[in-house]
């Protein structure tokens, strides 16, 4: 079965999603870090933009601007000012045990394809085959938040997931209503300065960012 | 039928022969890439001719298997080079052109190898044996992997088959085959022995690895064991070049496209060579215990190659 | 335009408080803004008794029986919240725990959470809803580490972060509800209006929106605070200021088991068969459970009545879980008189940790001895919270309960049990609190009594009887829910 190219280059720029999570998944340097997350960014908003041209879905055009100015200049912007700031430009992470969290992460994948599997039946876009690749996307990324130690890393982490699920929302139904679109960007804008809040109330009360420190608080 | 076998025996020994130019021509390469002005493009011939020339020198308690790996190892080697579909596919030998008896023959080769560098008892031989051998427990799933990528999509494990259906069919965008690609060019730099598994240009024994192996052997038994690892090399650009780029290469029975086909093959060989050098010149070498990270990371990529095709490709 | 007053006073305090909240009668415009608000609710509430349930505002907004009665409640302990919170926070400013510019953000976003969550509960699209409990989030982050301690920040991290995945799972269940209604719908804002997927939930697709409210019940249980995902719910109560703790265990969390309640609607029915109950019965049951061993091993007092939250909000879920029109109704009454309830007892908890200095249970002594009001509140609060009678909780518990035994004798141990150990935890901890020697000071700033007792008196005349208005809102509200 030979698919249209649109359809081609769309399931690529999926596939790219997904490696680019990997590589999140397993990138030490906070620098890198915030680079893959721009990519990624950016592999999304061709999408979006390749998925408005083929359907004619003007309002993804929109979207696409959207995920062009927020998670490709505007996030990345904000987080190369923070690194700069706290002086972590350089900060490389100690991943204890990369190979097993691959291999957790492959379990993922497998699983979310699994589930994906009766609603891309049921989609009717021509995205449908991604679906699945998008539910594996915000997978990983929770599994980096729960693996990272410090807190930058936790929060690209963190919006790296929402683009997983732009994505998903992309691919299943050609994006969600302009209203809640418009909200959910609003929404990750703020939560990215209150995560720049964070960032310097913790340094100055633990002269570190390593969540180590934030570990007090168990039951005994 | 003597066409084919002419055209069986061209094959054969043009990737024989031209084996070392490949190899020079990388060392070339990343020479350049290093301001340096390097030995030229010819170097690897001269070595081999020097010694070959050399008398060979024993240890004393060698058996007849260290005496004789150097030829199983060529032989492998040359047998591999028959049956990697490079300029053609149809050829007299290419019904054996499986991936899995590929990835088979190279692991004979590999098992020799080990036993003869363990059969002196140096310190030496036994610990570069022993990496390998962990290196390739972990590569060689991983290449396996790797191939079922490509034989999903075609259907088949015969490389001819692949070959024909990725080359000669429409032209579709396979997500899959790029992770396969990526994961392919991790594992072929470590099979043999390159940067960042190993680094083919030093003895330094802390890190050595294949260099280890090949430590007691000199003259012929060394021009052998050496070419045979050019061929190697030759072998799996050969065989990336064939699953992942295959355009180009003559269609079955189309003896009019053999020249184009030819200068193909060199252009994508020339090609290859300079990216690999471009490789090893921007990348460390890894601390060997980051090697089952680094082939972990490949294995993981082709199984998700595997993955993506059955999400996206059926 | 009583649904503009509700929105608008609160977002309109929201920004007079950005500009002058460090002032020194922020606390009292504060408290008006709260009041205003309930007033626009009461007046709200009024007409929509009188008119039945109404759509405004090209039915953007959705007012029926269910969520008229929890606007309010968000309203009217948002105000008593206010009210108490005024002493509170200038006792904490007096101790020098707070700048005028930390006071200035904690009433502006005060005000923000209480538009958020009214914005949450109003809204008829779910996607917005799903940004509103987003925000909610986002404004009560920062109030969490208001006083930028070690553990405030640790907990308010813990808090952004769990919940913040969490409602990503949500997002996630949403985006599958919009796939499954766009088929039913068509594109565009039509198909994620609630009352159009309600209308057509018989022909939405079962299992995607099986899979869909996995996603959803994870996402907002975790908001609701259900065990295994309630880590952040204890920290987040113990170390924000104590007016931040009453609203988010009186407000937040029934607002986001109102979002779990509103799509569990939409998925029963289109599968037609009990998995969203069954789901909710195992998480709830789960949470009383874990909850109620818990309660125990706490030796701050805040996170004692933070886990009692979990327990009761496990119990609700439990109940919605297991549906009908008593069970639904009994789960309706239980948030509205856990909410009374649970927020008196963080007021007069505030007042006592001010009064001993501390939080630690056992540095707690003698608060009957002090301060008549708060030692007596505080008991009675622990009374009403453990379901003695005649108190609101005893009313729906029973109900939850003998339904339990009708229809899932299996699960009747375990609520027992669970309510014996909560019971036997926290009646002894505070009994030590409220009773006993001490040596410790007055307040400089008078308590606020009557938000405690206004909250108690309610929850006994719930006890004892129910209005029969009220009664009857419950009751179409159950009959909604199904």
């Amino acid at each position: 079965m030979i698919l249209p190219l649109s359809a081609q280059l769309i399931n690529l720029l999926a596939s790219l999603m997904l490696l680019l999570a990997f590589a999140m998944l397993a990138q030490r340097r906070i620098l890198s870090l915030i680079h893959l997350f721009a990519l990624q960014g950016a592999v999304l908003t061709v999408n979006t933009v390749v998925v408005a041209q083929s359907t004619a879905q003007a309002h993804l055009l929109y979207s696409a601007g959207l995920t062009l100015i927020l998670k490709v200049i505007v996030l990345p912007w904000i987080l190369h000012r923070l690194i700069d700031r706290l002086n972590i430009r350089w900060d490389v992470e100690t991943l204890i045990n990369i190979p097993t969290i691959m291999l957790v992460g492959i379990l993922l994948v497998i699983l979310a394809f699994n589930l994906a599997l009766p609603i891309s039946q049921l989609a009717g876009t021509i995205t449908r085959a991604t679906i699945g690749i998008a539910m594996a996307s915000v997978l990983l990324s929770m599994l980096m938040m729960i693996t990272r130690r410090k807190a930058v890393p936790q929060v690209i982490g963190f919006l790296a997931m929402e683009n997983g699920l732009f994505f998903a929302a992309t691919s299943a139904t050609y994006g969600m209503p302009m209203v809640v679109e418009l909200g959910i960007a609003l929404d990750v804008l703020v939560g990215t300065f209150i995560f720049g809040i964070f960032f310097f109330q913790i340094r100055e009360t633990f002269d570190s960012l390593d969540i180590h420190h934030l570990e007090k608080l168990k039951e005994k | 039928m003597t066409r084919f076998l002419f055209s069986q025996l061209f094959q054969t020994l043009l990737v024989v022969l031209a084996a070392p130019l490949l190899l020079g021509w990388v060392n070339q390469c990343r020479a350049w890439l290093q301001n340096r002005s390097g030995p030229g493009w010819l170097q690897p011939y001269r070595v081999l001719r020097k010694l070959f020339l050399k008398d060979a020198v024993l240890a004393y308690n060698a058996s007849v298997l260290f005496r004789i790996t150097p030829y199983v190892v060529f032989g492998c080697m040359a047998l591999a080079a028959s049956i990697v579909p490079v300029l053609a596919t149809d050829l007299p030998f290419s019904p054996a052109a499986d991936v899995i008896a590929l990835v088979g023959l190279f692991a004979l080769a590999r098992v020799f190898m080990a036993l003869a560098a363990m059969d002196v008892g140096t310190a030496f031989g036994s610990m570069g044996a022993r990496r390998e051998m962990l290196i390739a427990s972990l590569a060689e799933p991983a290449l396996l992997m790797v191939v079922f990528t490509p034989s999903l999509i075609s259907g088949s494990t015969a490389l001819t088959t692949i070959v024909e259906t990725l080359a000669h069919s429409r032209l579709a965008i396979y997500p899959s085959m790029a992770f396969a690609g990526v994961a392919f060019v991790m594992v072929m730099l470590a099979e043999n022995a390159r940067i960042p598994i190993d680094n083919p240009a030093t003895h330094l024994e802390l890190t050595m690895i294949h260099e280890a192996m090949i430590l007691e052997y000199s003259a012929r038994h060394l021009a052998l064991m050496e070419w045979a690892n050019a061929i190697k090399l030759t072998v799996y650009s050969a065989v990336g070049v064939a699953l992942f780029l295959p355009w180009g290469i003559a269609q079955a029975g189309d003896w009019t496209m053999m020249p184009l086909a030819i200068v193909a093959f060199a252009a994508k060989m020339a090609a290859g060579g300079a990216g690999l050098a471009v490789l090893e010149a921007v990348s460390a070498k890894l601390r060997i215990f980051r090697a089952p990270e680094f082939l972990g990371m490949a294995f993981m990529l082709a199984v998700l190659g595997i993955l993506t095709h059955f999400l996206l490709e059926r | 335009m009583e649904l503009l007053l509700v929105l608008g006073i609160p977002l309109t305090g929201s920004m007079l408080l950005a500009l002058g909240g460090h002032r020194g009668r922020a606390p009292e415009i504060n408290a008006l803004m709260s009041l205003l608000t309930f007033v626009a609710a009461a007046a709200l509430t009024t007409r929509v008794i009188a008119d039945g349930p109404m759509l405004a505002w090209k039915e953007q907004f959705f007012i029926d029986a269910f969520n008229v009665f929890l606007v309010t409640l968000t309203a009217f302990v948002g105000f008593t919240a206010a009210l108490f919170s005024r002493p509170y926070m200038r006792i904490e400013e007096q101790r020098g725990k707070l700048s005028a510019g930390r006071l200035r953000l904690y009433h502006s976003m005060y005000q923000m959470f209480t538009f958020t969550m009214l914005l949450a509960l109003l809204t008829n699209n779910v996607g917005i809803l799903w940004v509103a409990l987003e925000a909610a989030t986002l404004a009560t982050v920062l109030l969490v580490s208001l006083y930028r301690t070690p553990a405030s920040l640790e907990a308010a991290w813990k808090y952004f972060i769990l919940c913040g995945v969490g409602i990503a799972q949500a997002l996630f269940g949403t985006i599958l509800l919009y796939l499954a209604a766009e088929r039913v719908l068509g594109s565009g804002g039509g198909a994620l209006l609630w009352t159009h997927l309600n209308a057509v939930k018989g022909s939405l697709e079962p299992t995607v929106l099986s899979i869909a409210f996995v996603f959803l019940l994870v996402g907002y249980g975790t908001k609701v605070g259900l065990a295994p995902l309630h880590n952040w719910l204890p920290d987040a109560h113990a170390e924000g200021p104590t007016p931040i703790s009453a609203v988010l265990s009186g407000l937040l969390l029934n607002v986001a088991l109102y979002a779990v309640v509103r799509n569990k609607v939409l998925v029963d029915g289109a599968l037609g068969t009990h998995l969203a109950g069954n789901l909710m019965m195992g998480f709830g049951l789960l949470s009383v459970v874990v909850a109620a061993f818990f309660l125990s091993r706490q030796k701050d007092v805040k996170r004692l009545f933070a886990y009692s939250s979990i327990e009761h909000m496990g119990l609700a879920t439990f109940a919605f879980g297991m549906g009908g029109p008593v069970a639904s109704f009994a789960a309706l009454l239980h948030m509205t008189v856990h909410s009374l309830t649970k927020s008196a007892i963080f007021f007069a908890v505030g007042h006592a940790a001010q009064k001993a200095g501390t939080q630690v249970i056992e540095d707690v002594r003698g608060l009957i001895n002090v301060s008549p009001a708060v030692g007596w509140s505080l008991m009675l609060g622990a009374l009403a919270i453990l379901g003695v009678p005649p108190f609101g909780v005893f009313a729906s518990e029973f109900m939850i309960l003998t339904t339990a035994i009708h229809e899932h004798p299996w699960a009747t141990p375990f609520l027992l049990i669970s309510l014996g150990v909560a019971f036997a935890a926290i009646f002894g901890k505070v009994q030590g609190m409220v009773f006993g020697e001490t040596t410790a000071q007055r307040l400089p700033h008078a308590p606020a009594a009557l938000p405690v007792f206004a909250h108690l008196a309610i929850v006994l005349l719930l006890g004892l009887y129910i209005p029969p208005y009220l009664a009857q809102w419950y009751r179409q509200a159950a009959q909604m829910i199904g």
